[in-house]
């Protein structure tokens, strides 16, 4: 309570918070690199000996997505440039998202290496040309006068399903003969890489793989979460930044606290998933009350791990519910068998000549339009394709939401009538 | 035949702000004024120049940082304040400030010349633009005397200097070839340098002109890099001093009537001269004009003759109306040429780049920027010299590196005999034919073949066996089976052609033949990407070489060693000679390039653990083993046991499922199912679906399950990718 008695003006500096913390949680950029010293060596070394001794080289950085892969590289790639070798080198970023093909790619690469057929930012030529140009360029070069390149490949798997590899071949090719010198990194998060590489272009591949797997224990997930959320030394009001600190250092000795990151460490270790949860946290401070509470954390926790489809549901109205409920019965008589409109609108009639007297009954078109609305929210999925010519009525469907779901959903129904309850639980419940 | 020039020139180098690389122009936090260019300071920039390539002189004032540009520098002629080396923009230093203003460079200086001129009867000419300079006779005697003469011309603002080398044939050589490395850094320069002084013997005829103009392709390109400065400021103020007439036999040839000027459309040059010619001391300089009038004649002549090839357009120059003689319409005429526009002109006849405008200038200014024509694939050079290894580790990784070509192929001996013997019988009797060379990645197919070929060359300088060409091309580095023939024909030729009519050329040379020619050794690697449907290639490059006079020896490499049988058509299979296998006899993989990896890693971690705890012992077994570990363990294993708990969970859900049903393959409900079982079971609370679904899909995504990649949603169907031992072992490791 003494923390919060703090009150002096501090909006400018809330602000500040917000915007230091989340560009942090944006861009994972800041703080050191976890657990991952090793390969953070590894690759500095390797970078390095491209960079002043002119040595080619090719690498793999493999770890599942959110585990740091492009941090790592950035993190190697800045230190690198602050060393003296920063005019030595050249990079190529490329990313298999944005360079769906060779010949994209190959653009790219003449634009960033900025060869000279390039003008302004197009570049001239056709594939062919382009690729004996660059080829050529690359090929000229020799270990100690030229300039090395770095190329970082982005989504490293998608650039093994180029045609023929080309690029990847060329590239590694390079990598090893005395051309110009050459770092391929790849970066990727399939751990069967290797097999989706061509024999020709596996032989030309180093073999050197980075992995980085997530391999902390939850103590050290407390330390991140620390780290992450502490405020910087040269943050302007030293008196505030103090008190923020101080607070975080409690909440991660909070135990209710230490329950919510437990649970989220459980579901997931990466440091993008705890970004998120941080960032949801951190938009619930105010002004007046400008500290992160356990409450603040738990309720973002939930946010978090919440069911999209159980919120989905309780966004129904009672009609739809009761077709899913019937679809649920069709699904438990028919064991998993896909039904269709007709047969849902009989279960649901039966219904309602059973309890007459508390559901409205629907004309046949209103509950088809209710139908319709499930499927667009993709609660039910047809089978096939729908063709035009097809009766709507009789199409199989399948529904997309597990017993289980349904259940609790329907437990936080609002205004769900006692009867339709009921039936959920039983479709013989009228006996 | 006249000898040329033989002056060469000290230039300075000066950069506009808009030839500086678009990505750094930022680095100058400002934006650039009207007539400001930098300094240009990189060590890669020749200072000495052929006096030939200067076009003429233009001001330059070197100012401090916080001075503001001298008023009389109005539109024309520069000032500069900062430096550029590439990296950064700097301000002058203290003793370039202090050169350039020696240098003569003070405004006030000159004032002196420009009043000069301006009373001679150019009135368009304001005193501001008058560029100027000293121009020193490489000829020694009117060297010495222009020596003199300089501090005597206050008014001079060029630097030049000309060394007067005397030119051999060799020269102008070097001189090209500096001239294109220049061009190659692919940063457009100025050159400001000016008037030059050539040997009398050199007053250019037309004659002389033509004659030059092939020649000088190669600083063509040179030119079209660098964009012609403003020539209006370019004016040769040299000679204005009564005191210089002595000079002036020697300035004449200085007008540059080379042909090289001309064909840079730097005929301004030679009108500013005449316009200062065309100043009080025109009477005495009848010879020179003589000469001019012939020039122009001759340009007349030629633009006649060209007319239908204008096309370019020209940007008029910033003070390029002021001239009213009939001379200075050339003078026009040079002065709108554009750098841009030189591109496309330099494969044409050089001289029509005057010509059009001479006679209707049109001015659209060019929209798109055209691509260059003479690029060269150049990966610019480091600043830094790269560090030769200074410990053995060092050295070891260098000459581990799979780069270095050993000095013997061990183990390849018999296929080296083999290959060699095949060639060479084939190069002594003229024939030719081909072999079929296959093996596994990295059994050194390739490295072998080039041995071959290096010992073939080498026996052809002793006459051993007769001389070849050599043209290597490889499937992998083509982008279509096609483009084999446009690359062959490159090679052998020179030649650029589409593929098909590459092909037809090829098939011309090799199975008309025509004019007896060396031999031909084609290389064709990576063959098995030159299938076609049509196999149209494969056959063309197994049909060449039967044919007697093409003397066309094809090696063909792929790793398939059925690769002819397989997918080749029986016309072309039987159209090969000789497979050769290579095989190789490693247990874990016969991959020499696994092998070097695997030891340049080792010496790696030797190093590393060198540095951990401080010994020197050498590489052991333990290293190497480290190493090999390393680059061939699964990391499957080690991804499973670092996923999280949930992840974990639901590799057993799975592992429960597929135990259940018997079968591989479950959808995710099933899965979901029982993974709630689970659970319960356990009395742990359970995920939600959308939890479990993101569990998934990582898993997914790293590819311990194969997942659809549909939006089947709960009925999307789940494999695992690794077997269930597998993650039963990772799983009760724990």
């Amino acid at each position: 309570a003494s923390i919060y008695s703090y009150t002096p003006n501090y909006s400018p500096y809330f602000c500040q918070v917000q915007r230091i913390l989340r560009e942090r949680f944006c861009h994972s950029t800041h703080g050191e690199l976890f657990g991952v010293q090793v390969q953070y060596k590894h690759l500095i070394e390797l970078l390095k000996r491209t960079a002043i001794h002119g040595e080619s080289n090719s690498v793999l950085i493999i770890g599942p997505r959110g585990s740091g892969k492009t941090m790592l590289i950035n993190h190697a790639l800045k230190e690198l440039m602050e060393i003296e070798v920063s005019e030595n080198v050249l990079q190529v970023h490329l990313n298999g998202l944005l360079h769906i093909n060779d010949k994209i790619a190959l653009k790219e690469i003449t634009r960033q290496l900025y060869l000279e057929n390039v003008v302004g930012d197009k570049v001239f030529g056709s594939f062919a040309e382009n690729l004996s140009f660059l080829l050529e360029a690359l090929k000229k070069g020799d270990r100690t006068h030229s300039c090395p390149v770095i190329f970082v490949l982005d989504e490293f798997d998608l650039f093994a399903h180029h045609k023929n590899q080309t690029l990847l071949y060329n590239l590694f090719d390079i990598s090893q003969s005395a051309q110009t010198p050459l770092a391929v990194i790849g970066l990727t998060c399939r751990l069967d890489i290797l097999e989706l590489l061509e024999k020709r272009v596996k032989s030309r591949f180093s073999h050197r793989q980075i992995h980085l797997m997530n391999s902390f224990g939850f103590p050290q997930f407390i330390k991140i979460f620390k780290e992450q959320l502490s405020l910087p030394a040269e943050f302007p009001d030293k008196v505030f930044a103090e008190k923020w600190n101080e607070n975080v250092q409690c909440l991660s000795e909070d135990r209710s606290v230490h329950e919510v990151l437990q649970k989220h460490f459980n579901v997931n270790k990466n440091l993008r998933s705890l970004h998120m949860l941080l960032m949801v946290a951190l938009s619930r401070i105010t002004v007046s009350r400008p500290y992160l509470t356990s409450a603040d954390l738990m309720e973002a926790h939930q946010l978090c791990s919440m069911d999209s489809k159980a919120n989905i549901v309780h966004g129904l109205s009672v009609l739809e519910i009761c077709l899913i409920i019937a679809m649920k019965h069709l699904n438990d008589i028919y064991e998993e068998e896909p039904f269709n409109f007709q047969m849902v609108y009989n279960e649901f009639q039966k219904f309602v000549q059973r309890k007459a007297h508390s559901v409205y009954n629907f004309e046949k078109p209103v509950v088809m339009k209710a139908f319709e609305h499930l499927q667009q929210l993709e609660l039910i999925k047809p089978m096939e394709r729908t063709s035009v010519n097809s009766q709507k009525e009789y199409q199989l469907m399948k529904l997309l939401l597990d017993n289980t779901q349904i259940m609790n959903a329907l437990q936080k129904y609002p205004n769900c009538p006692t009867d339709v309850r009921q039936w959920a639980t039983s479709s013989l419940s009228w006996l | 035949y006249k000898p040329h020039s033989k002056k060469r020139a000290r230039v300075q180098w000066f950069v506009r702000f808009s030839e500086i690389h678009p990505s750094k122009q930022h680095l100058l936090g400002r934006k650039p004024e009207a007539q400001e260019i930098f300094w240009y300071d990189h060590p890669s920039c020749d200072s000495i120049v052929s006096v030939e390539t200067i076009i003429g002189t233009v001001q330059v004032v070197a100012l401090a940082l916080d001075e503001s540009p001298p008023a009389q520098l109005k539109h024309k002629g520069f000032f500069v304040r900062m430096s550029w080396d590439t990296k950064k923009f700097w301000p002058l230093s203290a003793e370039l400030l202090a050169e350039l203003g020696r240098r003569g460079d003070s405004p006030k200086s000159q004032n002196p010349v420009q009043a000069q001129t301006k009373t001679a009867e150019s009135p368009a000419w304001t005193t501001s633009e008058h560029a100027v300079g000293r121009i020193e006779s490489s000829h020694s005697a009117s060297k010495s005397r222009q020596a003199a003469a300089r501090p005597a011309t206050p008014g001079a603002r060029k630097r030049l200097e000309l060394a007067g080398l005397l030119k051999t044939p060799n020269t102008r050589k070097a001189r090209q070839t500096s001239c294109a490395a220049s061009a190659s850094l692919g940063i457009a320069k100025r050159k400001m340098a000016s008037s030059t002084a050539s040997s009398p013997s050199k007053r250019s005829s037309p004659d002389e002109a033509r004659e030059d103009k092939s020649s000088s392709e190669c600083r063509m390109v040179l030119r079209a890099r660098i964009p012609v400065t403003s020539t209006t400021e370019m004016s040769l103020g040299i000679t204005l001093t009564p005191s210089r007439r002595a000079q002036r036999p020697s300035v004449t040839p200085s007008i540059n009537l080379t042909p090289e000027n001309i064909k840079k459309r730097e005929t301004k040059e030679p009108e500013a001269h005449t316009e200062e010619v065309s100043t009080p001391h025109r009477s005495q300089r009848k010879s020179s004009l003589l000469t001019l009038n012939r020039i122009k004649q001759q340009l007349r002549y030629l633009d006649c003759k060209e007319n239908d090839e204008k096309e370019e357009e020209f940007v008029p120059g910033a003070g390029d109306s002021d001239s009213s003689s009939e001379e200075e319409e050339e003078g026009d005429v040079s002065t709108s040429a554009l750098p841009r526009t030189s591109r496309r002109r330099q494969d044409k006849n050089l001289q029509t780049a005057t010509q059009p405008s001479l006679q209707t200038p049109s001015k659209t200014p060019k929209k798109t920027p055209r691509a260059p024509r003479h690029a060269t694939p150049q990966i610019r050079s480091r600043s830094l010299a790269a560090q030769e290894p200074t410990t053995v580790l060092e050295e070891a990784r260098l000459r581990l590196h799979v780069s270095v070509v050993p000095e013997s192929l061990p183990c390849r001996e018999q296929e080296f005999q083999d290959i060699y013997s095949f060639v060479e019988s084939k190069l002594l009797d003229g024939t030719g034919g081909c072999m079929y060379i296959s093996g596994v990645p990295g059994t050194g197919k390739t490295a072998t073949v080039h041995e071959v070929i290096r010992c073939l060359q080498q026996a052809a300088q002793t006459k051993d066996v007769p001389p070849f060409q050599y043209v290597e091309v490889n499937g992998m580095k083509l982008t279509e089976p096609h483009q084999v023939y446009v690359q062959i024909l490159q090679k052998l030729t020179g030649q650029k052609a589409t593929a098909s009519h590459a092909s037809e050329l090829l098939a011309k040379q090799f199975c008309s033949g025509q004019a007896p020619r060396e031999a031909t050794v084609l290389l064709v690697d990576e063959l098995d990407l030159l299938w076609t449907h049509k196999q149209d290639v494969l056959y063309s490059l197994f049909d060449w070489p039967t044919h007697k006079e093409a003397r066309l020896v094809v090696l063909t490499i792929a790793n398939t060693m059925d690769l002819p049988e397989r997918i080749m058509m029986n016309r072309v299979s039987s159209r090969l000679v000789g497979p050769r296998h290579f095989s190789h006899g490693a247990a874990l993989s016969g991959d020499a390039r696994r092998c070097l990896d695997i030891c340049r890693r080792a010496t790696e971690i030797c190093e590393l653990s060198r540095q951990k705890d401080g010994t020197q012992g050498p590489v052991t077994v333990a290293h190497l083993m480290a190493a090999v570990d390393e680059m061939s363990s699964s990391s499957y294993i080690t991804a499973i046991r670092n996923s999280s708990v949930l992840e974990q969970g639901f590799l057993r859900a799975i592992l429960a499922e597929f135990r259940q049903s018997g079968l591989e393959e479950a959808t995710f409900q099933q899965i979901y199912n029982q993974h709630v079982a689970l659970c319960r079971m356990e009395g742990l609370p359970y995920p939600t679906m959308s939890e479990t679904m993101a569990v998934c899909s990582r898993l997914g995504s790293c590819r311990l399950l194969l997942v659809e990649p549909s939006r089947n949603d709960v009925l999307l169907r789940v494999r695992l990718n690794v077997s269930q031992d597998d993650v039963l072992y990772a799983l009760k490791e724990e």
